[in-house]
């Protein structure tokens, strides 16, 4: 349909097409691991194919949620932890797009929790980019659901008493079809893996480790890290639920105690997305909803024919 | 009173099939050319507890309940005779006679199921009868139901009998259910109904008049809901997007579209919460569908973030508020308008919103299509706001309104040209721009090439990049801010869209707003008949608010009374808020019982406001002066 004409544009793609005219460093502080996000995520568009015209970046609110400022796409900056139904509702309209969701640790595993349970139980075909910088950077320091247990923070004077959630058991359990943790400070390894996310037909979840030293000097841990997939102390089945998990439950206990664990953790291929599995039932059309708002001969069923019940 | 009426009322148990025999039945009296019009009362209860649904059925138009009933169908309550729910909520058989007495009219009918209920356990029953002249007729309804089958098909049985205490042809009945129903469970129905038909035409002499009241229809009919109304209305508008989380009473306009919208190749998402219902339709208004979200009180509560995200980003959003009674989680079967102002102003900082308040069906349909066709041109968020009272109440109306072509049109986006264009001149597109003359601004949808912006629910510059330059700031409040206006010109373009019932030149004035409409207007002719002179308008258009022809009604008049379901007159406020004057001549009348308003309650208030004849101490209502002027 001409009215989507970026959409599938075969061409060569540039990653400095994702550039817009503002830069970065108009918020975020010096040596924040968000600009290695940003990095990566340019860098993956090419190799995913997708040009900056038919990709849709939402983000949440907090540094994390800038990304989208700096990234030249069709975005959305929405509200604080609801990136994730804009972005599902999008795909569903016009599964055509490419769509990217992001945000914060706070963001994603805090008040926007209860949405990626549950984008990640449908497995909508996405990506989703939770920037893990242990902390809340733009409301300056705050203790995050990834926090450690004992941090100290301007909210939890005498340390906090909360355990951290583990984001990617949670991914796993909640259902997330392609779970993995990469980290700023490992530029190609995040590009691979945000590559395979875009291309992963399902939910996929990408812990992303950020540093913020403006609020949390204190967290080394993102060096050194290791790649699960090219260490051989690291032997699993990643199509595996059960070893997946188990490997997760380790990288998790291990962040805290200076080890960083990063790579893929879980995939599966199998699995429908949302979207398949509702056409298949009959829930939803085949050729993409929006662009019938651009087809002059569609034609509409009323609410006419819908009478004979009521007479 | 007027005696050419029937208002029949079912009373029974929740659970036990009311619902679908009321339905059943009024469409039996529509069918054969009578006005009808439905209300429900129900508890926050699934099974077992009281419920009753009222049909009014007449010649004359009916525009809301009546004052009171003329004839009690009295099942019984099936659930109540579970052990476990005795238990939990006393002995609950005889309610349907206890509860609903207070209101049947003096000469009425009772007809109750000896099998279930037991007279004599009601108090003074047997005075009460003849004091009021009341015509009971016992019949054994669950016994002949189980003869037949099962015990269920009692409101069969209930309506075979009805109709043959109203002399009332049974066809229209058989008819209806012929469609609803086949096979062995038609045969053992159409037994049960004959059976009790005939049974009382043969068993009992009859005492009463009330007979079936006869009419004729100038137009097809429709029995239609509130709910039903909107849900058409966003049919036709190109909606094909509906994201929701249950509450009631918005359940039903959820319910509707879902069960419509897959078939006509839309989408139905039930989600986690209220916060994504409303996130969601805005995603995919983005992507460029026609979406609508909405819920009741609490869930709505939880969607004033994302209708602030949409004011800003300028997405396009339609959602409905379906009113019952408050605060928090309140009465959440019973119909209210308390939530007025809080759909009004929700919402952090200076934002906008249009507001509609249909005051019926066929205006729930009609209302549902401009609140889209607001949005989409305007990129505005719009609100349909009604109650529990519309929402599951039917209404006969004329086929004809839904007769209307569908307007699928996306509204104020641009085309490949206009991208080719803005891409020569300023050498990119400027989704915000400053200079527009109503406000809007084009928006491009994601996928069309050279449209690429950042939408952010920070405030952004002309193309869509957060800013806080004062400049910027200034221009694009005042850009958002203008639409308000652009649109209160478009509205009233339309001469009368808040229409003046009763006299022009009447001494007094009635105001009311959503769902009281129709039993304002009922009053506003008894109270005309009577001899009073008396006018009234039902404000649809509650933001922006009609400035100019409320101020000419109130001009008018040496006084109005606003009539609202709210405990602290928040229509009155928003009228002397809108206007800045007329404390002088407004009073409040006000009910929240939970219950809605009966035409009586109305003439009532009116004559203890203007005569100080009428005595309201009967009524749970309130009359209230306004302060200031
Ligand atoms: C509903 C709501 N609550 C609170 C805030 C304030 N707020 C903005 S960003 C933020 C925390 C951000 O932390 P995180 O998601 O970890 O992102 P980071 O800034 O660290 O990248 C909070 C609490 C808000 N904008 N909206
Ligand atoms: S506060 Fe932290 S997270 Fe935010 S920009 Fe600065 S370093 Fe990055």
């Amino acid at each position: 349909m001409s009215a989507f004409n970026a959409i599938g544009e075969e061409r060569e793609i540039d990653r400095d097409e994702f550039t817009p005219e503002i830069e970065p460093q108009a918020t975020w502080c010096p040596g924040c691991g968000d600009f290695g996000v940003l990095k990566a995520l340019k860098q993956a568009m090419p190799e995913v194919g997708r040009n900056p015209e038919e990709t849709l970046l939402v983000t949440g609110i907090g540094c994390s949620g800038k990304l989208s400022s700096y990234f030249r796409s069709y975005g959305f900056h929405s509200i604080h932890g609801r990136s994730l139904p804009v972005a599902r509702a999008a795909k569903l309209a016009n599964p055509g797009l490419e769509v990217v969701a992001a945000g914060g640790d706070g963001d994603g595993y805090g008040i926007g929790g209860n949405h990626f349970m549950h984008t990640a139980r449908e497995n909508h075909d996405m990506t989703y980019i939770v920037f893990d910088n242990e902390i809340f950077g733009l409301t300056k320091g705050q203790t995050s659901p990834t926090s450690p247990k004992g941090h100290k923070s301007k909210t939890q004077p005498h340390g906090s008493a909360k355990s951290p959630i583990r984001p990617l058991s949670l991914g796993l359990t909640s259902g997330a079809t392609y779970v993995a943790r990469t980290a700023a400070v490992n530029p190609n390894q995040a590009k691979e893996i945000l590559t395979e996310a875009m291309e992963h037909d399902g939910f996929a979840h990408i812990d992303f480790l950020t540093q913020c030293p403006t609020w949390n000097k204190d967290a080394k841990q993102y060096v050194p890290y290791i790649d699960v997939q090219d260490s051989d102390d690291y032997d699993f089945d990643i199509h595996n639920r059960g070893e997946a998990a188990e490997m997760m439950r380790e990288a998790e206990d291990a962040l805290y105690e200076g080890e960083v664990l990063t790579g893929r953790f879980y995939v599966d291929d199998e699995r429908p997305s949302y979207q398949q599995e509702k056409q298949q039932t009959g829930d939803m059309p085949e050729e993409p909803l929006a662009e019938r708002y651009f087809d002059d001969d569609y034609e509409w069923e009323r609410s006419y024919d819908l009478l004979d019940r009521h007479k | 009173m007027t005696d050419d009426e029937l208002i029949w009322r079912i009373a029974g148990g929740s659970g036990d099939g009311i619902d679908s025999t009321s339905q059943n039945f009024a469409k039996a009296l529509m069918r054969s050319g009578l006005n009808v019009f439905t209300h429900r009362h129900y508890p926050s209860r699934i099974r077992g507890g009281h419920t009753y649904v009222e049909i009014r059925a007449s010649d004359h138009e009916v525009k809301s309940r009546g004052d009171g009933y003329n004839f009690l169908l009295a099942l019984g309550d099936s659930f109540a005779r579970n052990p476990q729910e005795e238990a939990y909520y006393g002995n609950e058989e005889i309610k349907p006679l206890t509860e609903n007495l207070d209101e049947l009219r003096e000469g009425g009918v009772i007809v109750y199921d000896s099998g279930l209920l037991d007279t004599e356990e009601v108090e003074n029953f047997d005075e009460r009868v003849e004091e009021n002249n009341w015509n009971v007729y016992d019949l054994d309804l669950r016994g002949l139901a189980k003869e037949h089958g099962r015990e269920i098909m009692r409101n069969t049985a209930g309506v075979g009998a009805t109709a043959a205490l109203l002399g009332m042809e049974l066809d229209k009945i058989e008819e209806l259910m012929q469609n609803a129903m086949s096979g062995d469970i038609l045969e053992a129905n159409l037994d049960v109904l004959e059976d009790a038909y005939e049974s009382v035409q043969s068993d009992y002499e009859f005492t009463h008049d009330l007979q079936i009241p006869t009419g004729e229809h100038e137009e097809d009919q429709v029995l239609i809901s509130g709910s039903h109304g909107i849900a058409y209305g966003a049919i036709d508008e190109g909606c094909r997007f509906i994201s929701g989380y249950p509450m009631t009473p918005w359940t039903d306009v959820f319910t509707i579209m879902t069960q419509n919208l897959p078939d006509m190749g839309g989408i139905s998402e039930q989600v986690e919460d209220e916060i994504a219902a409303a996130s969601l339709a805005i995603g995919a208004s983005h992507a460029g569908a026609k979406a609508m979200s909405g819920s009741s009180g609490g869930g709505f509560a939880l969607m004033s973030e994302p209708l602030g995200l949409a004011e800003i980003t300028e997405t396009p959003l339609v959602l409905v508020e379906s009113m019952r009674a408050g605060p928090s989680t309140g009465m959440p079967t019973k119909p209210e308008q308390g939530d007025l102002e809080h759909v009004l102003y929700t919402s952090q900082g200076d934002s906008n919103r249009v507001v509609f308040a249909p005051g019926d069906a066929a205006e729930c349909y009609e209302q549902t299509r401009k609140a889209f066709e607001i949005a989409y041109n305007y990129q505005i968020p719009a609100i349909v706001l009604y109650d529990q009272k519309l929402s599951g109440g039917h209404q006969s109306t004329d086929e004809s309104v839904f007769d209307e072509e569908p307007n699928p049109d996306l509204g104020s986006i641009v085309t490949e040209d206009d991208l080719e264009e803005a891409a020569k001149e300023a050498g990119r597109f400027k989704r915000y721009m400053y200079d527009s003359d109503d406000g809007v601004s084009k928006r491009s949808i994601p996928g069309q090439k050279g449209g690429n912006f950042l939408a952010s629910g920070n405030e952004h510059n002309e193309v869509g990049h957060i800013s806080e330059d004062p400049d910027n700031r200034v221009i694009q409040m005042d850009r958002r801010m203008a639409k308000l206006d652009s649109i209160r010109e478009e509205l009233n373009e339309n001469t009368d869209h808040q229409p003046v019932y009763g006299p022009e030149d009447a001494q007094y004035g009635i105001l009311s707003f959503g769902s009281t409409k129709g039993v304002v207007e009922e009053t506003v002719d008894r109270l005309n008949d009577d001899g009073h002179s008396v006018k009234a308008m039902n404000v649809s258009d509650l933001m922006p608010f009609p400035k100019g022809e409320v101020t000419d009604f109130l001009e008018d008049v040496d006084e109005a009374l606003v009539v609202e379901m709210t405990a602290t007159a928040q229509f009155r406020r928003h009228i002397q808020g809108q206007l800045g004057r007329f404390g002088e001549k407004l009073y409040s009348l006000l009910k929240y019982d939970g219950n809605p308003f009966e035409p009586e309650e109305v003439v009532s208030g009116f004559e203890s406001r203007i005569e100080g004849s009428a005595d309201l101490g009967e009524y749970n209502v309130r009359i209230e002066s306004a302060t200031g002027d």
